[in-house]
């Protein structure tokens, strides 16, 4: 089932229901002149194509991460209605719509630039001091989640000594205390959200600030999702 | 006309340092064209497919210099699909066979596998140059035949490459007899460099006037190159980074203050900006600084830098320098005649973009100003008909809104009379790059006033065909046309077929043009190659006439259609 997708920052004057977003199959045109994604298998990206007069049909390229948009078929899903005009509705951007190739900077300086440093703060519910960790240091949440494992296992802090929770990878738990650590962090828009949910790279973008918050405080305070995804595990075409 | 000897002709043709002079020169008379043949030794090739190596080596047997492009300037942009094409190999192949006495290399945009470099290293006796730039394909192993081999090596100038980094050790292998190099350039490596190695070079290459260093290379052993080599020219700096109160800084400090013939620098791809005073007693003699890869110095710590700096010809920055550093370059570097200013945040919101403020005060404060890449946040019409007035001699301009239909923000207007004004101005403009809200009218403009321009892109502009005419038909020096996002179609593209056998290419993405268009060009047109890019399943193999093309990319041959073409590439 093809996830939802993010909002556009389709800013600057533009006319947001020309570039709605609708899901239809290939070949189908959407609503009037608008326009349709294409999830085509291999590509990595959806393209949103249709008539192109100037910039607000013009193909964008939702550049959610790698592994998020493989439909190993090369077909995408239609969207009900209800969900599209959850699409329209005009909310604080989170992720940014991006255009292929615009900026123009050539491809080798944009990887350069982009690979500066990410440092966010990192915040353990009780730890009476925060962290930091740089979030390009790592490609993966497994790495990062190790991280902070090392990170807070310090022998001075006896109380800090979290372990994977291996039956449920993105925990991680304090064996002395038994006391589970949820990872959650803060977006872009303030809201506290589970580690996890998003592609990795996706989550680099939009994370601000790491919290570790105890297992059973979690639950209340985690903001739900307002476009739940799947996670890139449980990706799989159906 | 036979007044002169062949000799005396090849004398004065050696004054003709300008390929397209020694092209014109050519075209004389044949005597002309044999006497200038056999005495050319540069050649430029500024799209590998529209000639073929044994043409050209049967042209020029006195071939020694030369400079082939591969692939489209859009696939900087990732508009072109990897597997593309541009090989190098064919040509080094072939001028391996034949008798040339290559000696210098220069590649941009082209793929360049390990086996090309081999086969280059042990192909040219006297090769002495290899520069490449943005090119992909190779590896740190292909770098160690050329240092293995070329045994007279002076060049070797990586410039933005992607390469896949195998070991550092590829610099040892150098040999010791290798004393020739005078340049030496490997910041786009991104592995380690065997810094004993890196340092026993230097110590061997009393030439060396150009060395750019990766990140690798940390301060302390910046300061034991510049030991070595206080007669650089060029230098790019490694990892910039120490405690500014240490004994190595401290001898890098006094070894900079003998380094007096620097003119060029360059990297701070890592930096501590506690440790740029070291590099102040050098700024003054400074004409060319790139800080664009120096994401760590910013704020007033780069303005102390820029003020400086007085005697800058060139400077490349980035945006997070701000309005305000702007203005700061324009009140120092009054002799500025290349500035680019770099996105820092390609992808952000841009908190510290520059604006039209900016760009005004450079242009009142440089008035030699004469090439221009900008990336800022918004322009005004207002703006840049002020810039168009106090820089009449642009011959380069390419602006980049970062919102790519942004209007002038003060008047909500398109920015086609800031444009315009830029053309009418600037009467020896070869160069321009478009952005910004844009209709019809900033292509009259052109094609009425840029009667020099040779190459013009375009993105998400203009209103209809008119737009793409008034350019084809306007600007009779127009070399390359790269348009993506923009309203022409068929009427445009076939207006005036004969006009891309004048120009180098015509490239065309996400535009209105279709698959009868392309095929009505090819079949009108057979010295044209027009290729299709068909990436996705967008077009089957029975596709119809009527469907638009996502990318086509045409431009002049004389050897027909290329064979090495991939799959998702058609040739009509």
């Amino acid at each position: 089932m093809l996830p939802d997708l993010p909002e556009l920052d389709v800013s600057g004057g533009l006319n947001f229901k020309e570039t709605e977003l609708t899901l239809g199959l290939p070949g189908e045109i959407g609503r009037g002149t608008s326009s349709f994604i294409q999830i085509t298998a291999g590509s990595s990206s959806a393209k949103l194509t249709g008539t192109k007069r100037g910039f607000s049909q013009a193909a964008m390229d939702l550049n959610l991460g790698r592994s998020f948009y493989v439909e190993h078929d090369g077909s995408c899903c239609e969207q009900s209605e209800s969900e599209n005009e959850d699409l329209s509705v005009a909310k604080p951007p989170a992720a940014k719509a991006q255009i292929v190739g615009w900026p123009p900077v050539r491809a080798f300086r944009r990887n350069v630039m982009t690979k500066s440093c990410n440092l966010v703060k990192v915040s353990m519910d009780g730890a009476p001091y925060l962290r930091k960790v740089d979030l390009e240091m790592y490609d993966s949440y497994q790495q990062l989640l190790s991280a902070l494992e090392d990170m807070f296992s310090c022998p001075t802090i006896p109380y800090t000594y979290p372990t994977r929770n291996y039956l449920d990878e993105k925990k991680l738990m304090d064996p002395t205390s038994g006391v589970e650590y949820v990872p959650t962090y803060e977006d872009k828009d303030g809201d506290l959200m589970l580690v996890g949910d998003v592609p990795w790279k996706m989550f680099v973008e939009s994370c601000k600030r790491l919290r570790l918050i105890k297992g059973s405080e979690a639950i209340g305070q985690l903001h739900a999702p307002r476009t739940p995804q799947p996670s890139a595990a449980s990706c799989t075409s159906t | 006309m036979n007044y002169f000897p062949d000799e005396v002709l090849e004398h004065v043709f050696d004054f003709l340092t300008s390929h397209r002079d020694r092209n014109a020169v050519s075209l004389v008379c044949s005597l002309w064209y044999r006497v200038e043949r056999f005495s050319r030794q540069r050649v430029f090739i500024g799209n590998c497919y529209a000639i073929s190596p044994e043409k050209l080596i049967t042209r020029f047997p006195g071939l020694k210099s030369l400079t082939l492009k591969g692939k489209p300037h859009f696939a900087d942009f990732n508009l072109v699909p990897p597997d593309w094409g541009g090989y190098v190999q064919p040509w080094i192949e072939a001028l391996a066979k034949s008798r040339i006495g290559l000696e210098e290399l220069r590649l941009k945009r082209m793929v360049v596998s390990d086996e090309s470099l081999e086969l280059l290293s042990r192909s040219f006796a006297n090769f002495k140059t290899l520069v490449l730039v943005s090119c992909e394909g190779f590896t740190t192993d292909g770098l160690a035949a050329i240092a293995a081999n070329c045994r007279f090596l002076r060049e070797l100038d990586l410039q933005e490459n992607e390469i896949d980094d195998h070991s550092g050790h590829w610099l040892s292998c150098f040999p010791d007899s290798c004393t020739s190099l005078t340049s030496l350039n490997f910041a786009c490596l991104k592995g380690e460099i065997n810094l004993a190695s890196l340092e026993r070079l230097v110590a061997r290459s009393p030439n060396l006037r150009s060395l750019r260093l990766n990140r690798a290379v940390p301060l302390e052993t910046l300061q034991k190159i510049l030991m070595r080599a206080p007669l650089l020219v060029d230098l790019g700096t490694g990892s910039y980074v120490h405690d500014p109160d240490s004994e190595t800084y401290n001898k890098l400090k006094t070894t900079i203050l003998k380094c007096k013939s620097i003119r060029n620098l360059s990297g701070f791809l890592e930096v501590a900006p506690r440790c740029l005073p070291a590099i102040f007693p050098i700024c003054l003699n400074l004409t060319s600084l790139n800080l664009s890869y120096a994401a760590g110095i910013h704020g007033s710590e780069l303005i102390k830098l820029i003020r400086h700096c007085a005697k800058l010809q060139r400077l490349w920055i980035l945006d997070c320098i701000g309005d305000k550093g702007l203005e700061v370059v324009a009140s120092t570097c009054n002799e500025l005649q290349e500035l680019r200013v770099f996105p820092s945040d390609p992808f952000g919101v841009g908190h510290d973009a520059v604006t039209e403020i900016g760009l005004v005060a450079i242009s009142i404060g440089c008035p030699k100003l004469h090439s221009l890449l900008y990336f800022c946040q918004q322009m005004t019409n207002a703006a840049l008909i002020t810039v168009a007035r106090n820089c009449p001699n642009f011959i380069r301009f390419r602006l980049c809104t970062l919102d790519p239909t942004r209007p002038d923000p003060e008047t909500m207007e398109p920015l086609d009379d800031g444009f315009g004004a830029i053309v009418q101005s600037c009467k020896f403009l070869r160069r321009l790059s478009l952005s910004g809200l844009l209709t019809d009218q900033v292509f009259r403009y052109i094609g009425m006033y840029a009667e020099q321009l040779e190459m013009l892109s375009v993105a998400f502009a203009g209103n209809s065909d008119k737009g793409m005419l008034y350019v084809l038909n306007g600007c009779k020096k127009l070399r390359k046309l790269e348009i993506r996002d923009c309203p022409f179609g068929n009427m445009a593209l076939l207006s005036d077929v004969g006009k891309y056998e004048t120009m180098r290419s015509l490239w065309m993405s996400s535009c209105e043009v279709t698959l009868w268009g392309c095929k009505t060009l090819a079949k009108v047109m057979p010295r044209l190659n027009v290729e299709i890019i068909n990436e996705h399943d967008q077009m089957e193999i029975c596709p119809e006439d009527g469907q638009r093309v996502e990318k086509m990319y045409l431009y002049r041959t004389l050897v027909g259609p290329r064979k090495d073409a991939p799959e998702f590439v058609w040739n009509l």
